[in-house]
């Protein structure tokens, strides 16, 4: 049995391969990922116009269930559902029902009996948006806001949105990913998402403490020096320091951090010229990123929460055609 | 009471017998083997043993029955009719009850207990320490006149070396067996799953190889220093299956087990997130598998165990991390043995010692053997027969195992415990 791969029967595709939920970048095909980037398309001049609205998911029910604290991501999924015209629910459930003692599944089995079309979950756990998906009816579609550390496929398209609307082609680009990628579910999506949209090169530049375990068979060269690492990439994606990492005994300091691993003006001289600078936000100025970087002119940070609103449309209006 | 079993084919690794034959039993004891019964021997039963396989009741060094005090996951009722289903006739339960095994009083409760629902014969291993604190030492010559076979930390940390050191130091005053899984409570804090690709991929907190090897190498240097009887449970990586075998032709009398689970499975098996397969120790990569299973064939590792833990099902249908660790295992011993006996191509005689005389050996009792006058504890399976884990094959309350869903080879057909048939299948 040892020998059943991880990619055998997907639980996000429905039997027609179709797109049935998204939990997470890792082995979607290339079309489905182009498919959603090329919706988002459509819809960032929806989110241009004077009527930001359109009828797609008119009638639909969209439960935003957060079982963890998180107000952005949030917040863009829920714009993102009104402007599809579906009736959004939001929940935050890390004080509510959690609190009481119900079960993950048991909340999840109360709200699909008010009939919801869609969840969006976050949870802190990994893996916690796949037992929703393998627990659902059929006819309800899944979306994944973020588990624990192990994927953000919504963060990870807006993210491959941004780099194809400023970089024409994935094909001859090199990507570094810099900061804490053990902990991290946006650099795991990123890199499955780079890696099947055909980026070349997608480096990680960490510490050995911030580093998984073979990190290296996800596809990605490990640096762990910026002046090496950042030499001639195309595009630089930074991810944001949790202050417990001090705690656990992973850095000494956040000046030591910032000293090292901290984007400023002069390490991201090394980058090409024209390279651009990616934050999942939100930012810790002066720990992963200078001010002077963030709001740069290389710096693409604020178009990419522009662009979120237009991939979750894509998303959702996507799983709900299938 | 006097029983034929008629024309299996007996294996005994123990006494050399491999053969088709007649057992014939009396006052619960085997009074003979082959064809010819015993002057004036008068069968009350008989049972007929075509086709299938005699051999010693399966002898487990690692079952949780939850009692007492953890009765909502499992009663000793329905995982003794577990045992002897899955043709276990003995078996040693670890002291991480509630309360914890660590009182003569309970010892004996809990032997009683097993005595009057007349099934498999259990060996309680009491707590090495008081409440598994790992603090103060238990009255391990008082439990062991209550019943204790050995005393163990359960998967409580022991992270005080002078405590463990000074624990083995007082077991060897005695003889008694000291049993310790090692992983070292720093390194696998919070770790759900072997560090490795896996758990990369899936984002979950990881356990290094070296939270076992590093204990293990504590744990080997008291044991030289004390001269303690040393058992080793379910060991999980290949370094560690070497730092025994290293051990071990250095002359130390140390010994360990394996769980069943781990001799077939590793980390891939966890695919999306399959909370039946949060173990501990996790499952690791591919070599460590092969590595304990090259381990058992060449007697680095002495037996399999079940590594029972039964699970209810609201534990398990949370993320993976939150889930709790273990799966059902008592049924599942026999099959498991069986499937690597095939896949490793190895004599049926040699494969199942790992489950009745090696673990008898390490245990300490009588028992794994067929020997005239020795208790008539015996398994009878059909090796051929395949069945389908589901929840309505197990008798356990745990249904949770890594295997759910799958077909296995190896049906048993009857149990018989002191020549009493406890279980017809």
């Amino acid at each position: 049995m040892t020998d059943v791969g991880i990619m055998s029967n997907n639980p996000q595709l429905n039997k027609n391969g179709l797109l049935q939920h998204l939990l997470t970048t890792e082995g979607l095909p290339a079309p489905i990922l182009l498919n959603i980037l090329d919706t988002a398309e459509s819809f960032v001049g929806v989110t241009e116009r004077d009527v930001k609205k359109v009828p797609l998911l008119r009638g639909k029910s969209i439960f935003n269930l957060f079982f963890e604290p998180s107000t952005r991501t949030r917040t863009t999924f829920e714009i993102a559902a009104k402007r599809l015209s579906a009736d959004v629910v939001n929940l935050n459930i890390a004080v509510s029902s959690q609190s009481k003692g119900e079960t993950l599944l048991d909340t999840v089995d109360n709200l699909s009996a008010m009939h919801a079309d869609m969840f969006v979950v976050r949870h802190s756990q990994s893996g916690a948006a796949h037992l929703i998906a393998r627990h659902m009816r059929p006819e309800i579609h899944v979306i994944n806001a973020g588990d624990g550390r192990h994927a953000h496929p919504t963060q990870a398209l807006l993210d491959v949105f941004t780099i194809r609307r400023y970089k024409s082609d994935f094909r001859n680009l090199r990507v570094a990913i810099v900061g804490d990628i053990l902990h991290s579910r946006v650099a795991r999506s990123q890199i499955h998402a780079l890696t099947t949209l055909g980026v070349p090169e997608v480096r990680v530049i960490a510490p050995k403490t911030l580093l998984p375990t073979k990190v290296e068979r996800l596809g990605v060269h490990v640096y762990h020096e910026m002046t090496q690492g950042l030499k001639d990439v195309d595009v630089l994606m930074m991810l944001r320091l949790q202050n417990e990492r001090m705690l656990s005994a992973r850095l000494p300091s956040t000046e030591e951090y910032f000293k090292y691993y901290g984007l400023t003006q002069e390490k991201l001289a090394l980058a090409k010229h024209d390279a651009i600078v990616l934050h999942p936000g939100p930012m810790n100025r002066g720990v992963e990123i200078d001010s002077a970087v963030a709001d740069g002119k290389q710096s693409v940070i604020l178009p990419q929460v522009t662009f979120g609103i237009a991939v979750r449309m894509a998303v959702m209006s996507i799983l709900a055609g299938n | 009471m006097k029983t034929i079993i008629r024309n299996g084919r007996v294996i005994d690794q123990k006494n050399r017998i491999d053969g088709v034959m007649d057992v014939f039993i009396a006052s619960g004891k085997i009074a003979a083997l082959g064809t010819e019964p015993p002057h004036g021997f008068q069968a009350d039963r008989e049972i007929d043993a075509t086709n299938l396989i005699i051999c010693p009741g399966l002898v487990d060094l690692s079952a949780r029955l939850r009692e007492p005090g953890l009765e909502y996951k499992a009663t000793l009722e329905s995982e003794m009719g577990a045992a002897v289903a899955g043709g276990v006739t003995s078996l040693a339960c670890a002291p991480d009850t509630d309360p914890v095994l660590d009182e003569p009083g309970l010892v004996e409760m809990l032997k009683h207990r097993a005595r009057s629902l007349n099934q498999a014969h259990v060996y309680p291993i009491g707590a090495l320490t008081r409440g598994l604190k790992g603090e103060w030492l238990t009255e391990m010559a008082e439990l062991r006149d209550a019943g204790c076979v050995a005393f163990s930390q359960s998967d409580k940390p022991l992270p005080n070396t002078r405590v463990m050191m000074q624990a083995m130091q007082y077991a060897s005053t005695f003889g008694f067996g000291v049993w310790l899984r090692p992983q070292d409570v720093y390194l696998a804090d919070g770790g759900v799953a072997h560090d490795g690709e896996v758990a990369t991929r899936l984002g979950l907190p990881a356990v290094p190889v070296c939270a076992e090897t590093v204990a293990l190498s504590n744990i080997i240097l008291m044991a030289k220093e004390t001269g303690a009887k040393v058992h080793l449970c379910r060991i999980s990586s290949a370094e560690g299956v070497a730092m025994i075998r290293a051990a071990r032709q250095q002359g130390l009398s140390i010994t360990c087990d394996v769980a069943a689970n781990h001799v077939h499975l590793s980390e891939m098996d966890i695919g999306f997130f399959d909370s039946n397969c949060h173990l501990v120790p996790p499952l690791r990569s591919l070599g460590d598998r092969d590595a304990l299973r090259a381990g058992l064939l060449d007697d680095t590792i002495d037996a399999i165990c079940s590594d029972h833990a039964p699970v209810d099902d609201d534990a398990k249908l949370l993320p993976f991390a939150e889930a709790e660790a273990g799966a059902t295992g008592l049924e599942l011993l026999l099959p498991l043995t069986l499937k690597w006996a095939a896949e490793m191509k190895i004599p049926l005689s040699a494969a199942l010692s790992r489950i009745t005389s090696g673990p008898a050996r390490i245990l300490g009792v009588e028992a794994g053997h067929l020997s005239p006058g020795a208790d008539a504890d015996l398994c009878i399976f059909d090796p051929a027969q395949y069945w389908r884990v589901d929840a309505a094959a197990l008798k356990s309350q745990g249904k949770n195992t890594p295997f759910l869903g799958m077909e296995l080879e190896g049906r048993v057909k009857y149990t018989l415990v002191s020549g009493l048939v406890v279980h017809e299948g």
